[in-house]
């Protein structure tokens, strides 16, 4: 006799196996047409094309980055120095705060913001071309909607994603620097010459790395989720907040995975 | 002796079906090359289902669909990408991209398929929009357009790369009956000046008497009839009669009718 608890888990885990399934499949499609999105040897229109989403989902994306990140570099700061204060370790904020942001902070909290803004965003205009027929047309026309709408994107988020992971970074780490200011009198070339000390090329690495699989995930949830789009215009909403809650939660699964990861080779 | 003239589309025995429904039954239609075959039938019949089988945006569960000879389930992406390029097709609501203008609609698939210079580009894709009647339009957005120019547009962008297959997804929907009757002799004008295979589904009888040369009617996923115009209209079929004859269902007309008088009653509330 079957439980009804297996057989609804059994029947969860094969839609998220499919869902994965789906995801690896366009991931593979994506970069088999990569190349085309490139200056000088790809398709000028492409290329064009990847561009504008740079401005898009980077530039445009720049001033909330900012503000999310000299938020949190502020919190980051108080809540480390109401402790450390207490045992005249106020200097250790600097490296909280370096730490925290070159590892964690940077990379999670612009990706966080990216998600919402880009990811929801390319899921609409996916599903709404969808909707609308655009998709038929362009397969119709013998023209790859994967290499026409999706490779653009991803080779956009693959530059601005990193870049504004540097950013918002340098936003927290100058927010901790602010408050060391204003609350422990350092001198801002001092606290800068703390966080150099503090700075290790594996912590800058890695912070790298977690933002290109961040921007992997949100691309390409945020266009699987567009693509599934079924229905009228009711679809494209619900598609859009999908994108966003699932690309949300896979960024901070995979970054619980870089985490462990990290954990484990630096223990060796 | 004969020799037999391969059709331009071939549909054979195919058969598709949605979530265990059958919406397509060993359905077979030949296209026979520069005549007007016009897929009738009303709502829920499946004749967009086998349009969409036609250009290739889904596969049969069985059966073969033949262009130029070529089975598309079993030909190379190459070949694929190909026979797209010889069919043009105008969306029943018209696809354009919203991003661009409707010169440059018109212009994508000049720029993807070909090495064209940009110059010879834009002379081509101002020539296509002569043809439908939009000279005028070419700056505009997609957005700043009638129905019927959309339409117009749509007919344009399929144009481009000089289709030897044109199809039209319900090219009568959403139009007054004058944007209809003007578009349904912008199909007969194109196919007078290049000479094409065109494939249109409507449910419009006017539209479809107009321009068929043949007329294929679809009645709940079957092929009831393939013949002409004449044919048609000289059919006792009891389905094609109530067609032609725009009679309505009865069981249908009779529950609409249990209901509404329920709902008088009160009873239904």
């Amino acid at each position: 006799m079957s439980s009804p608890v297996f057989e609804q888990l059994g029947t969860a885990t094969l839609h998220h196996a499919g869902y994965m399934g789906a995801l690896a499949i366009q991931f593979r499609n994506t970069v088999a047409t990569m190349w085309r999105s490139l200056p000088v040897v790809g398709n000028r229109l492409r290329w064009r094309s990847a561009l504008g989403q740079m401005v898009a989902a980077g530039i445009d994306a720049f001033p909330m980055v900012g503000i999310m990140c000299v938020c949190a570099g502020f919190i980051l700061a108080m809540q480390g120095a109401s402790e450390l204060r207490r045992l005249g370790a106020m200097n250790f904020v600097v490296d909280l705060v370096t730490i925290g942001f070159m590892r964690e902070l940077g990379p999670l909290l612009t990706a966080i913001a990216v998600s919402g803004r880009s990811g929801s965003a390319f899921s609409a205009e996916i599903g709404t071309m969808v909707v609308t027929e655009e998709i038929d047309a362009l397969r119709t026309m013998g023209i790859d909607p994967i290499e026409f709408v999706l490779a653009p994107k991803y080779m956009a988020a693959l530059i601005v994603l990193p870049c504004l992971t540097i950013l918002g970074t340098a936003c927290g780490i100058l927010a901790g620097g602010l408050f060391m200011r204003i609350s422990a009198d350092m001198a801002l070339s001092i606290y800068l010459t703390s966080v150099a000390h503090s700075m290790v090329l594996r912590d800058v690495f890695m912070g790298l790395v977690k933002s290109i699989a961040f921007a992997t995930i949100i691309v390409h949830v945020g266009c699987l989720e567009g693509f599934r789009v079924r229905g009228g215009p009711d679809a494209v909403g619900r598609s859009a907040t999908a994108a966003v809650v699932k690309s949300t939660f896979l960024v901070i699964l995979a970054d619980v995975g870089f985490t462990a990861l990290f954990y484990v080779t630096a223990a060796r | 002796m004969t020799t037999q003239v391969q059709p331009a589309i071939s549909v054979r025995d195919v058969v598709v079906s949605y979530n265990g429904r059958r919406v397509l039954d060993r359905v077979s239609l030949d296209v026979h090359r520069g005549e007007t075959m016009v897929l009738l039938g009303g709502s829920g019949s499946g004749k967009s289902t086998l349009l969409r089988q036609i250009i290739g945006l889904e596969r049969p569960q069985s059966g073969q669909i033949l262009i130029d000879g070529m089975d598309l389930a079993i030909c190379k992406p190459r070949e694929l990408k190909k026979i797209r390029r010889s069919i043009g097709v105008a969306f029943q609501n018209s696809a354009l991209f919203n991003s661009m203008s409707v010169q440059d609609n018109i212009a994508l698939p000049l720029r993807e398929h070909t090495r064209l210079a940009e110059s010879t580009i834009r002379l081509m894709t101002w020539m296509k929009l002569v043809v439908v009647g939009l000279s005028d339009a070419g700056e505009l957005s997609p957005q700043a357009l009638s129905g019927g120019m959309k339409k117009r547009a749509a007919v344009a962008r399929a144009l481009a790369l000089d289709p030897e297959v044109l199809v039209f997804d319900e090219p009568s929907a959403g139009l007054d009956p004058i944007v209809a009757a003007e578009l349904d002799e912008l199909i007969l004008g194109l196919k007078r000046a290049f000479s094409m295979t065109v494939v249109v589904v409507t449910h419009e009888m006017a539209s479809a008497f107009r321009i068929a040369d043949r007329i294929a009617m679809l009645y709940k996923g079957s092929l009831i009839a393939v013949g002409s115009k004449e044919d048609l209209q000289r059919s006792t079929h009891p389905h094609i009669r109530q067609f032609l004859d725009r009679v309505a269902d009865p069981i249908a007309t009779e529950a609409v009718g249990q209901h509404l008088q329920r709902y008088l009653d009160g009873s239904a509330i």
